[in-house]
């Protein structure tokens, strides 16, 4: 038996952040790739420390629904899952490499393997790449298109930023777009003067976060001039300085993250069968409504 | 003979005696001898029987054979899973044999599963009962404020996904982040759920509370008290460790009493340093400080650094009672039930508006003692 745990920070405050985790649990509940599929929280229940005590697998596969590697990553969700012997050299990672270590959760003797994040996985790229399309309602949309991924910055954690500039250079080197930059919210460049970045007349703004919350759904659109106040919500595309912004929402909503939590299991030994193809095509069907409003 | 035995499950249960040369379940012994089969419960008793004989014979129990042979199909002896789905129906649970307590034997069983057996887990109420006569059982779980309400008028939720929604906000659509708040919205049904489905509905509604009850039986519960939990901190809860011994307790009482949580709680402040106030009659614990504790305990931390002051405040006797109305109401959620025009009530918002207007207009009601005018 197997079973997979997707660890997710949650909210006190805001039901919307562990939503997109629930619902790639779902949609891979229902590829049934894996025995038992758990969500776990932070802020939420199950809590990590308690949630690999829910499942009767020996086998378990931690996939952290996070951004970059880091605080959470490297300390406190090994802590709270009581991964004995955990050390983040285990990782052997430059700031986006990590894949997977395996190591006894002390509570229940199970085998864990603690997977790095989804934020940093190569697939993450397609799923920039596929907001880029829901947004637009284009499934061919490049030409034209100027493509800006947005990220925190170092001031929290220097990987996040990592994590960003490594999927704009990705996707750069794809050729797809006509320009491809990476921004920041609190550092330069500045997710403020987007306009300024690019040449074309069309950009696909994608946050590069887990889940909508006040930076997604408050500060970026404000910071980009969509808006003067949230509250009253903006365009998709909306105009600014002369050109069209094409503003996503955090890119964590887009069903094609699943794929990503398999793609982590998957390269730490899970068998996930074809679940990872059919939760590619199956989420081609579905896209996000990304509005505002 | 009233009720047949499904040939299935006397096939099973043969099958099984084959390979495992017995099986035993509440009350039901079979075994393989060398002098025939034995089949055993507490009424009655033969042995030295043939295959077809043990066969008649079974035919005889049937609600020890399909008892058996539903338990068989669901397995995992030993788990959560298994423990909680008998403990839904009354049913004795493996290890506490020789404590039966409140069980049912399988005969009786039965006769309480046609009308449904049930169970209450937080503000759950759980309904077992038999599907027909092969011995599969159908659960029902529904708000216990509605346990007298007819099916009908109850909203018909589509699996534990539903419920998991369900969760998220409490009748007055605010977020509820306990999940073991008392605060679960009813005037819903699950009707018609495989035992798998109802685990995961309660695991849904009630994350983690199955095993940490399970382990708790076992005597295996790891409970984490408070000094553990906060010296584990890190970052910005690097502080809750600061709070004071006293102040622990008033955490616990704001927080964790039944009135706020329906964990009990079993952590305190250490090992050998039991809190005074209750842990709660909830029927699952709450092994450590949970996470939305962990944040209050970083504002008390903060907030219990300061310095006392003393203040001087001019009040009727009235104004007095009025403020520990006004204290005692928004601490017991009381707020939004108090009539717009019960003048009587102290935390009725005209009263606490006239309040504001004759003692607060500059800001504060009280004034720092030691200033030299003294106003
Ligand atoms: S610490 Fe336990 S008992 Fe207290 S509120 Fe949290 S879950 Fe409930």
């Amino acid at each position: 038996m197997q079973a997979l745990v997707i660890v997710a920070h949650g909210s006190h405050l805001n039901p919307g952040a562990s939503e997109p985790t629930h619902a790639h649990a779902d949609t891979i509940r229902d590829a049934g790739a894996f025995d038992e599929v758990r969500e776990a929280f932070w802020k939420e229940e199950p809590h990590f420390r308690e949630v690999i005590r829910t499942v009767e697998a020996d086998e378990v596969f931690v996939v952290p629904l996070f951004i970059s590697e880091g605080y959470f990553t490297e300390e406190v969700i090994p802590r709270e899952l009581r991964l004995e012997d955990w050390d983040p050299e285990r990782w052997d990672s430059d700031g986006t490499s990590a894949s997977e270590a395996t190591l006894e959760a002390t509570d229940v003797g199970k085998t864990v393997h603690y997977c790095g994040p989804v934020g940093t996985h190569d697939a993450m790229a397609d799923v920039i790449v596929r907001r880029a399309e829901s947004v637009t309602g284009d499934p061919d949309v490049g030409e034209g298109f100027a493509l800006a991924v947005v990220g925190h910055g170092t001031e929290r954690n220097e990987n996040s930023a990592k994590a960003i500039e490594y999927h704009a250079t990705r996707i750069r080197e794809r050729g797809r777009f006509d320009e491809v930059v990476s921004l920041f919210m609190d550092e330069q460049p500045e997710v403020d003067d987007v306009t300024d970045h690019v040449e074309t007349e069309d950009v696909v703004v994608v946050p590069l976060f887990v889940a909508d919350g006040y930076h997604t759904q408050e500060d970026i659109p404000e910071d980009v001039g969509l808006t003067d106040d949230f509250r009253t919500g903006w365009d998709v595309p909306g105009e600014v300085d002369g050109k069209r912004i094409w503003y996503t929402g955090a890119v964590g909503t887009e069903p094609l993250t699943a794929e990503v939590v398999l793609e982590r299991a998957a390269d730490a030994g899970a068998d996930v069968g074809d679940a990872i193809e059919r939760v590619r095509l199956e989420t081609g069907q579905q896209t996000t409504a990304v509005t505002s409003d | 003979m009233s009720e047949e035995t499904p040939a299935t499950a006397v096939e099973a249960l043969c099958e099984r005696v084959e390979r495992a040369g017995h099986v035993a379940l509440d009350g039901l012994r079979v075994e393989k001898r060398a002098d025939g089969y034995a089949l055993e419960t507490p009424a009655e008793g033969a042995d030295g029987l043939d295959e077809e004989g043990l066969s008649a014979a079974l035919a005889e129990v049937p609600a020890y054979v399909t008892n058996w042979h539903y338990w068989h199909r669901v397995g995992g002896v030993g788990t959560a899973r298994r423990a909680f789905l008998r403990w839904c129906e009354h049913a004795p649970l493996e290890g506490d044999a020789d404590n039966p307590g409140e069980t049912l034997a399988p005969p009786s069983r039965y006769e309480a599963l046609t009308d449904g057996l049930e169970r209450e887990w937080g503000q759950l109420a759980i309904t077992s009962r038999l599907a027909g006569e092969t011995g599969e059982r159908v659960y029902e779980v529904r708000h216990v404020d509605d346990a007298e309400t007819a099916v009908g008028d109850l909203e018909r939720l589509d699996g534990p996904r539903a419920a998991r929604d369900l969760t998220t906000e409490d009748d007055r659509g605010r977020y509820r982040p306990l999940k073991t708040a008392p605060t679960l919205v009813s005037g819903w049904v699950l009707p018609h759920l495989s035992g798998s489905d109802l685990l995961e509905t309660v695991e849904f509604v009630y994350p983690a509370t199955v095993a940490n009850w399970h382990r708790e039986r076992g005597g295996d519960l790891d409970v984490d008290h408070w000094l553990e939990t906060a010296h584990r901190q890190s970052g910005i809860y690097d502080v809750v460790d600061e709070l004071p011994r006293e102040a622990v307790e008033w955490m616990a009482d704001a927080c964790c009493v039944d009135s706020q949580c329906l964990r009990r709680r079993e952590w305190h402040y250490e090992e050998d340093d039991h809190l005074s106030v209750p842990g709660g009659d909830g029927v699952f614990p709450c092994r450590e400080p949970c996470s939305l504790v962990i944040a209050a305990a970083r504002k008390w931390a903060i907030l219990e650094s300061e310095r006392e002051q003393t203040w001087t405040v001019e009040l009727t006797l009235s104004e007095k009672n009025q403020l520990e109305a006004l204290l005692e109401a928004v601490a017991d959620g009381r707020v939004d039930e108090i009539r717009e025009a019960d003048l009587n009530d102290g935390a009725n918002r005209y009263r606490a508006r006239y309040l504001r207007a004759k003692r607060a207009a500059e800001g504060s009601l009280f004034d720092e003692t030691g200033d030299e005018d003294g106003a």
